[in-house]
């Protein structure tokens, strides 16, 4: 048999996977658009033109204006700025956080593990929704007070993934060599047994990422996530329901927007999950 | 049996406890004071008559013992009186036992996630079943798709998208409220309709996401059974197709779905103050958005707490059913 690095088999069932390439290449176009924003969109977002409210979408407005004559295509261009810092930061913290708790949890255990595994009962059971909306709205709705509530919130399957990742994989050679030889307790948690698990935490994280999106234009929905005049596909679609009889454009497209955004990331991370697991391979190989 | 479930109760209470507290401390996050609220919107008011006001509702005591007197008062189920301009008890806004049960809050937004419950395992489990015994042919794969659709919707956007179709082209349906004007004028069938019309789309949409997580679940738990040697037994022993699928694989596949059921009430009641908005529902999902909206403090942390509490109480009915289901299980 010929021999491949684990790389190369990874990219390869990758780019066999019809679904991923194309989450893949959603989630590459949203950072493309994020970053070139002032380039791609055709006014300035902020710009307000009374003379051309609630237009249906055109040739000059392709997506149509807003209550206030600002262009709604330029509006939801610089709105994936938000979307991605948002799902970025949060779901960063919400890692960090869920990856520290469950390695102390997993290799640990006893004592330890049990008050951790009480909190993360206590957190899964308070309507994670009802948490947010209550915090958020007694700090003030911040972008970054919205990114850091959402992390503070979603850690909890992380830690839970990383701390089963360590009760299965404290006790092979690999662990039992390092402590023999030694090694510190912190050197062992991150330097050898985080390491090898990693590849279900990166899948979560970009799953997260998809959440994270969901909440945050759901808070800007409900007006206490991101504030105007900042542009956020959330509270466009808001405006959207406040003129639904009159400009359906405003609902329509910042919600495909999210709609996309979230399908992207979701196939991405199913895409990387079936790529990374080996017992999907041999299944294959039969 | 019963030892376990002794257990699992009396695990209960330190989670009960911890929700109490964190409920708690959430509400005095805020910058100031709660009682803020009124000296703001008054800004004549003496300090004396602030003070007065700071007294009553406890808030000069030192945080612990204000902590430990609402803990002792909602043992009682006593969530304090609300702030808002009426005044009244915070318990008696969510559940006001002098009204009809449709005018109770509590029991609206119970009602409504039973029932999309109810549509959620209709609808999916038999979806789910035909993917897995389909698998890899043209239905499957269209299933798989409408279910990635179906996870990555913002259940708002698709209210909104509804609302515009049947409700503001077409005209099928009401948009909002739980009841027409002319209710009151309505025979009890009458009722009964028009209660029905205005629970299709707020059901319909509070359903879906569920609908695509447990037809998904449903699929792979089935896959997943359908390879195992009892399955085969039952095949070779010559049972039709359709026994060995809804006798032995369908039972056996079902008890994951009976744990995600469970863990997935929290996220209903979360998401019950999105559609609760949109169509405005007066449930307890409306209630907490204005609540959080005025800083009505007391209101924000009954609700927060029983939120949490009938998450608990899903989880536990989850393991309950979990076991009658699972004769392994019951065993010990």
């Amino acid at each position: 048999m010929q021999r491949k690095t684990l790389r190369s088999l990874f990219w390869e069932r990758f780019r066999r996977n019809g679904l991923a390439v194309v989450g893949g290449i959603i989630v590459m176009s949203l950072f493309f658009v994020a970053a070139f924003a002032p380039l791609l969109s055709p006014y300035d977002p902020d710009a307000i033109d009374r003379h051309h409210v609630l237009e249906p979408p055109d040739i000059s407005h392709p997506l149509g204006t807003d209550d206030l004559g600002r262009d709604v295509l330029s509006r939801m261009i610089f709105g994936s700025r938000i979307s991605l810092a948002v799902g970025f930061v949060a779901v960063g913290i919400a890692t960090i956080i869920g990856m520290i708790l469950g390695a102390v949890a997993g290799y640990y255990s006893g004592w330890t593990d049990r008050i951790i595994m009480r909190f993360i009962d206590i957190m899964l059971s308070i309507p994670t929704f009802f948490l947010i909306l209550a915090v958020i709205a007694f700090i003030g709705s911040s972008i970054w007070n919205i990114m850091i509530v959402i992390g503070l919130t979603s850690w909890m399957s992380v830690s839970r993934l990383v701390r089963a990742e360590f009760l299965s994989l404290k006790e092979r050679e690999f662990v039992l060599a390092a402590r023999a030889i030694g090694a510190s307790d912190l050197r062992i948690i991150f330097g050898h047994v985080m390491i090898n698990s990693m590849a279900p935490v990166l899948v979560s994280a970009v799953l997260g990422v998809a959440g994270a999106v969901l909440v945050e234009s759901a808070l800007s929905f409900l007006g206490i996530g991101v504030q105007p005049p900042t542009p956020s596909w959330g509270n466009i679609l808001s405006l959207g329901k406040d003129y639904i009889e009159l400009a359906w454009w405003l609902s329509v497209f910042p919600g495909l927007a999210i709609l996309i955004t979230v399908l992207g990331y979701n196939l991405l991370g199913e895409g990387i999950r079936d790529s990374i697991d080996p017992r999907l391979w041999e299944s294959e190989r039969r | 049996m019963l030892t376990y479930l002794m257990k699992r109760m009396l695990e209960l209470i330190p989670t009960l406890f911890g929700i109490t507290l964190i409920s708690f401390f959430i509400i005095h996050l805020a910058p100031g004071k709660p009682t803020d609220i009124f000296t703001e919107l008054n800004p004549k008011i003496t300090p004396e008559a602030r003070e007065k006001l700071e007294k009553y509702y406890g808030l000069d005591k030192p945080i612990i013992v204000q902590y430990g007197l609402w803990l002792k008062r909602i043992v009682r189920l006593d969530f304090g009186e609300s702030f808002s301009s009426d005044h009244r008890p915070v318990m008696e806004k969510i559940w006001n036992g002098r009204k009809p049960l449709i005018e109770r809050r509590l029991f609206v937004t119970f009602m409504i996630n039973l029932l999309s419950m109810v549509v959620i395992l209709i609808i999916a489990l038999p979806l789910g079943i035909f993917s897995a015994t389909h698998q890899n042919t043209l239905y499957d794969k269209i299933a798989t798709t409408a279910v990635f659709v179906g996870f990555a919707m913002p259940t708002f956007w698709l209210a909104l998208l509804l609302m515009i179709l049947l409700g503001v082209d077409l005209r099928w349906l009401p948009i909002s409220q739980l009841r027409s004007m002319n209710y009151d004028s309505l025979s009890v069938m009458g009722k009964a309709w028009d209660l029905t019309r205005h629970l299709i789309l707020p059901i319909f949409v509070s359903a879906f996401t569920g609908l695509a997580a447990d037809s998904r679940f449903m699929r792979s738990s089935m896959l997943e059974v359908i390879r195992q040697d009892f399955v085969t037994v039952a095949r070779a022993k010559g049972l039709p197709e359709r026994t060995v699928i809804y006798r032995h694989a369908f039972r056996n596949a079902l008890l994951p779905i009976i744990t995600l059921m469970g863990l997935s009430v929290g996220s209903l009641i979360g998401g019950s103050v999105i559609f609760e908005n949109i169509f405005g529902i007066p449930g307890m999902g409306q209630l907490f958005y204005m609540s959080v909206m005025t800083r009505d403090y007391p209101t924000v942390m009954g609700i927060l707490t029983i939120g949490a509490f009938l998450t608990l109480t899903g989880n536990l009915l989850a393991d309950i059913g979990y076991m009658l289901a699972d004769p392994r299980i019951r065993a010990r």
